[in-house]
């Protein structure tokens, strides 16, 4: 006899069977479980063997790399002809500025990553000192990029490429935080001439695309300035900018605002705090908790909005790319420039929503079921 | 002591006033005003001398000029010798062709990617991810561009043009598509569909009354369907097909007759509408999955088929927390259709707010029309979507 004795109730456990457990049972559950599913899966299976192998093909397999213009390419390979890129890649990085003074882009690009380490991560070390560098952040870089004070000037006519991106899109998130907070704040507020000012700003940039801003900033802001001023297309568009997505986060912050109890706000009014006191020590905190998502998804509605730029002449990637189109070496060959700054674009706007879901799980404060 | 006590009111009466709750919001109020009004002065006086200094004025006789454009795709009648006005409908028309049109292909693209993002197939799920992830992290501009760029490389000029059963030609100068010349008899038909659709709004009405008071349920949808669809085809082929499809035909380098989509339309409309349905994917995700389980299980206690529980328990649920996000992205669309300049199609932004502002000079009032023009659509559909809002919007005690 074999086969042991155990006394009752002490048999030790047997494995669950073979086709309960590993990958048999998982496909079973997630992709065979019932003839519906059998067809979803077929037809995404076929649908990625339609997609997958071409798109391999033109990127990777059948691509050239190197090559002098696009007829070498082409004698190459029928893929994407990346060499272009690569000829192109400083235009696309720094744009027209001059090549003596690209240290101070990339300067500014270095002191940009020690900016945002101490906003990004709160156990940063030196934090607090880190903070108050990246508040002046905005300003050094201006002054890097721009010239001045000791560094020669370079015009902002020759900013371009991903630096310009870069340059737009902070400073948009740079200011418009602020300026968003004041308004939403400015939209709750008992006073009734503040209150309409702030619904009036707010409703008029919600309901106008940023597009018409940006013709209004080239076409019709001079004639609202004093005779003679001369007003930097740059700074026009970066005012523009920055009004349009402080609408945004302004409605955001609301949203976070009105989510707040009564009862804090009287909280704080019976401590004796005054309105400041207690919009910054316990209103805002809470508000602006509430809203990160949102704050971010309108980080990135920004980021992206700053191609726009181009329909008034400024030359962010996009812009470079469709001028390069026109050399004759390299005509035809839209596709590769738009799906090489999508995957810019891509990288940064897929970087930054997955930092907010981090954030939103840190500052999550057990009210998880 | 008494001295300084009673001198403190004189001393402080400013800090008196500041310190009083009702005074202080009247002071900074009237600083607050001041401040705006000295702003827009400034900006007014400064718009007035420099209007002066280089001899222009404000008017809108422009409008009234010929515009010595044109556009290629119009809805009305329109030739370069329209006024600037007729320009202008034209191109408000045509935003509202994309929008709607944007509108319809993104919301049912969107509660499809939603529902997929729900599937418990673990392969289909992260396709649509996928999907979603890729749409919503590009610039629109780019995927308009991108379109636009494949369509007119990759399709063929009109000789080869990619021939769909011989009725529809695609070719790189737009889509020939047969257009209908209707005959006076489908105007019958037409009368017959609009007809079922009010029989089957007070039908449902009926019906609904009817189970309230005696349990008997009608086939409600099937009856419908008969009314709207039924009926009316019904009525088409007995009065003889009173529609004449005017086939387009190759002549020379392109096709004549029948109706030309232009790629500029095409490319501006699926971008935005696969762009715009990505955001509405996850929307119609984040609203079903919103709704307990409970609900469901509730609703399955009760004996409710699966078609019911959805029908009637978890979508109208799953709606009152969809309809809110959904309308900000039916603005979106429609204001991001102003990007239509970048790739040449015709709508608001490109002919008053483009050409006829670069021929006049008028940048004052042109923009200052775009302006409004949007502002108007953008009230109009939010003041919309807010009535419906409010009818679905739960009843509490």
């Amino acid at each position: 006899m074999t086969e042991k004795n155990y006394i009752p109730g002490e048999h030790p456990d047997l494995p669950p069977p073979s086709n309960m457990i590993g990958p048999v049972a998982w496909i079973r559950d997630n992709l065979l479980s019932s003839p519906a599913n059998i067809i979803m899966t077929i037809l995404s299976v076929w649908f990625l063997y339609i997609v997958i192998p071409p798109t391999l093909n033109w990127f990777f397999l059948d691509a050239a790399f190197t090559g002098e213009d696009r007829n070498a390419c082409r004698a190459v390979a029928d893929g994407a002809c990346w060499a272009f890129i690569g000829e192109r890649f400083k235009l696309f990085t720094y744009g027209f500025y001059p090549e003596e003074h690209r240290w101070r882009v990339n300067l500014s690009f270095i002191l940009l990553i020690v900016a945002l380490i101490p906003v990004l991560f709160d156990k940063a070390p030196f934090r607090s000192l880190g903070l108050k560098f990246s508040i002046a952040f905005p300003f050094i870089a201006g002054w890097l990029l721009v010239g001045g004070l000791g560094l020669e000037p370079v015009p902002t006519s020759q900013f371009g490429g991903f630096m310009l991106t870069l340059v737009i899109g902070i400073t948009g998130i740079a200011f418009s935080l602020p300026i968003g907070i004041l308004l939403a704040l400015g939209r709750q507020s008992n006073l009734p001439i503040i209150k309409v000012f702030c619904v009036s700003f707010i409703e008029f940039i919600r309901g106008v695309p940023l597009i018409t801003l940006l013709f209004v900033a080239s076409t019709m802001l001079s004639y609202f300035l004093p005779p003679g001023t001369n007003f930097d297309l740059l700074l026009r568009v970066l005012i523009m900018v920055v009004l349009f997505s402080s609408g945004y986060m302004a409605e955001v912050i609301r949203g976070g605002l009105q989510a707040i109890p009564k009862g804090q706000i009287e909280a704080a009014d019976s401590m004796g705090l005054k309105y400041w006191q207690s919009m910054r020590l316990i209103v805002l905190p809470q508000a602006l908790k509430i809203s990160i998502p949102g704050i971010v998804n309108t980080f990135i509605g920004l980021y992206k909005d700053t191609t726009l730029v181009i329909i008034i002449g400024l030359l962010d990637p996009l812009g470079i790319g469709r001028a390069s189109l026109s050399d004759t070496k390299w005509t035809g060959l839209s596709t590769e420039v738009y799906i090489f700054v999508a995957i810019f674009f891509f990288v940064s706007c897929f970087g930054m929503s997955r930092y907010s879901l981090y954030l939103e799980n840190k500052l999550e404060t057990g009210h998880k079921r | 002591m008494n001295e300084a006590i009673a001198s403190q009111p004189q001393r402080n009466i400013v800090s008196r006033l500041w310190n009083d709750k009702e005074t202080r919001s009247v002071i900074i109020q009237i600083i607050a005003f001041a401040a705006i009004f000295a702003f827009f002065f400034f900006m007014v006086r400064n718009a007035i001398s420099n209007l002066e200094s280089i001899g222009k004025d404000i008017s809108l006789d422009f409008l009234s000029q010929p515009s010595s454009y044109d556009i290629s795709q119009s809805l009305i009648e329109y030739s370069s010798r329209s006024t600037h006005f007729r320009a202008m409908i034209v191109g408000i028309l045509n935003t509202l062709l994309v929008a709607v049109f944007g509108v319809i292909l993104a919301t049912l693209v969107g509660f499809l990617l939603g529902v997929l993002r729900l599937s418990k197939n673990w392969l289909t799920n992260k396709l649509a991810y996928v999907y979603i992830e890729y749409v919503r992290n590009v610039p629109v501009l780019l995927h308009i561009l991108l379109l636009h760029g494949i369509i007119v490389h990759a399709l063929p000029l009109p000789k080869n043009a990619i021939n769909l059963g011989d009725t529809a030609f695609l070719t790189n100068r737009g889509f020939f598509i047969p257009s209908p010349s209707f005959e006076p008899l489908f105007w019958v038909v037409a009368g017959l569909f609009v007809a079922g659709i009010f029989f089957s709004i007070w039908f449902s009405r009926y019906a609904h009354k009817v189970q309230d008071a005696t349990g008997r349920h009608y086939p409600v949808f099937w009856i419908n369907l008969g009314a709207i669809i039924g009926i009316p085809v019904l009525a088409y082929f007995i009065l003889g097909s009173p529609i004449i499809w005017e086939i387009p035909e190759l002549k020379g380098f392109n096709y004549r007759g029948g109706m030309v989509v232009r790629p500029e339309f095409v490319a501006l409309w699926i971008a935005l509408s696969l762009y715009t349905a990505a955001f509405i994917g996850e929307i119609v995700r984040a609203g079903i999955s919103a709704i307990s389980w409970g609900q469901s299980e509730a609703a399955a206690a009760l004996g409710l088929s699966r078609g019911r529980i959805l029908n009637l328990v978890v979508i109208p649920q799953a709606l009152r927390i969809i309809i809110p996000p959904l309308t900000s992205q039916y603005l979106n669309l429609t204001k991001n259709s102003s990007l239509a300049i970048a790739i040449g199609y015709m709508d608001i932004v490109a002919t008053i707010g483009g050409v006829t502002l670069n021929q006049t000079g008028r940048e004052m009032e042109s923009m200052t029309i775009v302006l409004l023009l949007y502002l108007t659509f953008s009230l109009l559909i939010s003041s919309f979507m807010n009535w419906y809002n409010k009818r679905i919007k739960l009843v509490e005690r």
